[in-house]
């Protein structure tokens, strides 16, 4: 269950061109954070910017009771979260949302990611055991290529692509991952990253008719359930209807996706 | 043990502390529940219901603004039925006064909704004639003393012996007139404001932040608005005001009441903290505790102009 808590920032370091990592204590997140699930945070305290910003939980150490956030700096409120000092207290709610499935207790994973959206797939190697899991990544250039340490780590197999082909191939990360398909096969993708992205993923296991779940930004109120404003278009037993991101989601069956909304 | 009495009365309800949760930020309550218990607010005024489900608009549903918010949910609701066989067993089990919002879009529906619930286990009904975010109904009933005093009079005797609250839009010229045409009509308390009609553009796309475009604003930006239609309001007519628009700490409540409300809804400050009419109620409470009153009727509308 969720909570609003404060937690002492441990450490918030650059790792990318305009990407940082935040590390902040909490037992009760490091405990029960599940991958997929993400903590809504006070990025400033005045009035200005007002609503708290979603950032998906990219790791948990539980014996020092603490988790990290990866941030891209985009606006103000992610501009404030990086100049938080490390000692200073931070204001989030968490841990939120539905997290990825996974029961059938899965052999052969595949993840794919793109840009920020790799946070919260570093979260789920970490915790998913399986006999065999692939990481697929995408970034804009290598500036923008962050945590693959930890995701080589975590990951049987890690394959790079980029926009410029900075680093690893270039081009798509979702070609590399169709070529994949070809040789390998997989019980269950997960999947995290801009909209084409996660379409052209939906479609590529759909294709294959493989098991596949996306983790789904939207623009969010309350983070808790309370406004609709988060709404997310899904379609279910032939009925089209929205359901709450951060409630509901922010992971979905991509089948289940109504894309083109 | 306290020492004041935080206690107040609107339209036969009483009340055990001025602070409602606000319609459209609390969902049916059962999120919130999970943060602090339901039980210490003076009461709670649920999402928007319809007589049909409504699927709401097409997102993004919200921007944000300068100390404030644009959405644009547009009613996203189960419809009456679901509302009544998934929601109200739980908001039932709530020692709190129970006010279900609703909003149609023909006369007929808001009557056919107040009959269905007057019938239920719940405290008072909230007419929205002033809903921004939906084409039809809505605030169409709302912007001119002619429209609201008729609905309002259309659906009175559909409410049996719930109060009505009829729930005013600030988008109008003069909202005291309207106020007035509410009470005509037989409204037993008014609530204000609703948002003020909003847009937020992208200036890289050129387009609308919102899918909807226009959006209702709301949050601490409109504050001052809100109290000076709320004093506009109190001074024009006889029954109660509950006051409401930008509400986040307790003295932003006091303003309120001082303007005339007798009590206060917390919207947008619920979506930042949850537990924000929690927070609202304690200042509400330190500063009578200061200022040497013994309860709330002794601030409300004690406003002194200049
Ligand atoms: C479930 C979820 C998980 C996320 N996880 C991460 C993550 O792990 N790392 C990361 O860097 N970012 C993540 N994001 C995106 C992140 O929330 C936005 O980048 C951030 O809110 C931008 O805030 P800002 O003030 O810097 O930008 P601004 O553009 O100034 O923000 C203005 C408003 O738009 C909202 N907004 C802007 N972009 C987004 C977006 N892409 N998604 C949702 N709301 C947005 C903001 O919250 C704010 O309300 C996630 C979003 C969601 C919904
Ligand atoms: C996301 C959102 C949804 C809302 N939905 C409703 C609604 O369904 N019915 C209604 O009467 N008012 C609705 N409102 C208006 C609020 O109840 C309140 O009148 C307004 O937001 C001003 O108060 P605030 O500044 O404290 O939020 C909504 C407001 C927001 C922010
Ligand atoms: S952000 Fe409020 S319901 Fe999802």
């Amino acid at each position: 269950m969720s909570r609003q808590l404060t937690g002492r920032v441990i450490e918030n370091r650059q790792i990318g061109q305009d990407v940082f990592k935040i590390t902040v204590e909490s037992e009760l997140v490091s405990q029960n954070a599940l991958p997929g699930q993400f903590a809504n945070v006070r990025c400033g305290r005045g009035l200005t910017p007002l609503l708290r910003r979603p950032f998906s939980i990219c790791s948990v150490d539980r014996e020092k009771g603490s988790f990290d956030l990866g941030y891209q700096v985009r606006g103000e409120g992610t501009r404030l979260l990086s100049e938080t000092a490390p000692g200073s207290q931070l204001d989030f709610i968490a841990p939120l949302g539905k997290p990825f499935s996974a029961c059938g207790g899965f052999d052969r994973i595949a993840v794919v990611g793109g840009g920020i959206g790799v946070f919260p797939l570093l979260f789920l190697l970490q915790i998913f055991k399986c006999r065999e899991s692939s990481a697929f990544l995408g970034f804009r250039s290598s500036e923008q290529a962050v945590l693959l340490d930890e995701f080589s780590r975590h990951s049987g197999r890690l394959v790079i692509s980029t926009d410029d082909g900075s680093l690893g191939e270039k081009g798509l990360v979702t070609r590399a991952f169709e070529r994949e398909l070809d040789k390998r096969a997989f019980d269950m993708i997960y999947a995290c990253g801009p909209v084409p992205m996660l379409k052209e993923v939906g479609r590529i296991a759909d294709e294959r008719g493989l098991k596949c779940q996306v983790s789904l930004e939207q623009r969010m109120g309350c983070g808790i359930g309370v406004c609709y404003v988060c709404a997310c278009k899904v379609k279910r037993q032939g009925k089209e209807e929205y359901l709450r991101t951060c409630r509901e989601g922010p992971v979905f069956w991509s089948r289940e996706v109504v894309w083109d909304d | 043990m306290t020492s004041v009495d935080l206690s107040v009365n609107i339209a036969g309800l009483k009340l055990k502390n001025p602070v409602i949760a606000a319609s459209g930020t609390c969902g049916y309550g059962r999120e919130l529940a999970e943060f602090f218990d339901l039980n210490r607010l003076g009461g709670i005024s649920v999402k928007g219901l319809t007589l049909e489900p409504r699927m709401g608009n097409r997102p993004p549903r919200i921007a944000e603004t300068p100390a404030g918010i644009l959405n644009s949910v547009g009613l996203q609701n189960p419809g009456l039925d679901a509302f009544i066989r998934e929601e109200l067993p739980f908001l039932r089990t709530l020692d709190t006064v129970k006010i279900v919002n609703i909003a149609g879009n023909t006369p007929e529906e808001y009557c056919l909704l107040a009959e269905r619930l007057s019938a239920c286990d719940i405290d008072a009904i909230e007419l929205n004639v002033s809903c921004p975010n939906v084409k039809e109904g809505g605030i169409s009933f709302g912007k001119s003393p002619e429209g609201v005093k008729r609905i309002v009079s259309q659906v009175k005797p559909f409410c049996g012996k719930k109060p009505l609250i009829v729930k005013l839009t600030p988008n109008v010229t003069d909202i005291g007139e309207i106020a007035l045409a509410a009470q005509d009509g037989g409204a037993d308390a008014v609530s204000l404001i609703n948002t003020l009609l909003g847009m937020a553009i992208d200036i890289y796309s050129r387009r609308p932040i919102l899918g909807n475009n226009f959006g209702g604003l709301s949050g601490p930006a409109v504050k001052s608005i809100a109290v000076r239609m709320v004093y506009e309001v109190s001074r024009r007519v006889k029954i109660p005001v509950i006051g409401m628009g930008g509400i986040v700490k307790g003295e932003d409540a006091i303003e309120f009441m001082l303007a005339g409300a007798s009590a206060v809804m917390v919207g947008t400050g619920t979506l930042v903290y949850p537990d924000a009419c929690l927070k609202v109620l304690e200042g509400i409470k330190d500063y009578l505790e200061k200022t040497g009153h013994k309860s709330c009727h002794d601030i409300i509308g004690k406003l002194r102009l200049w």
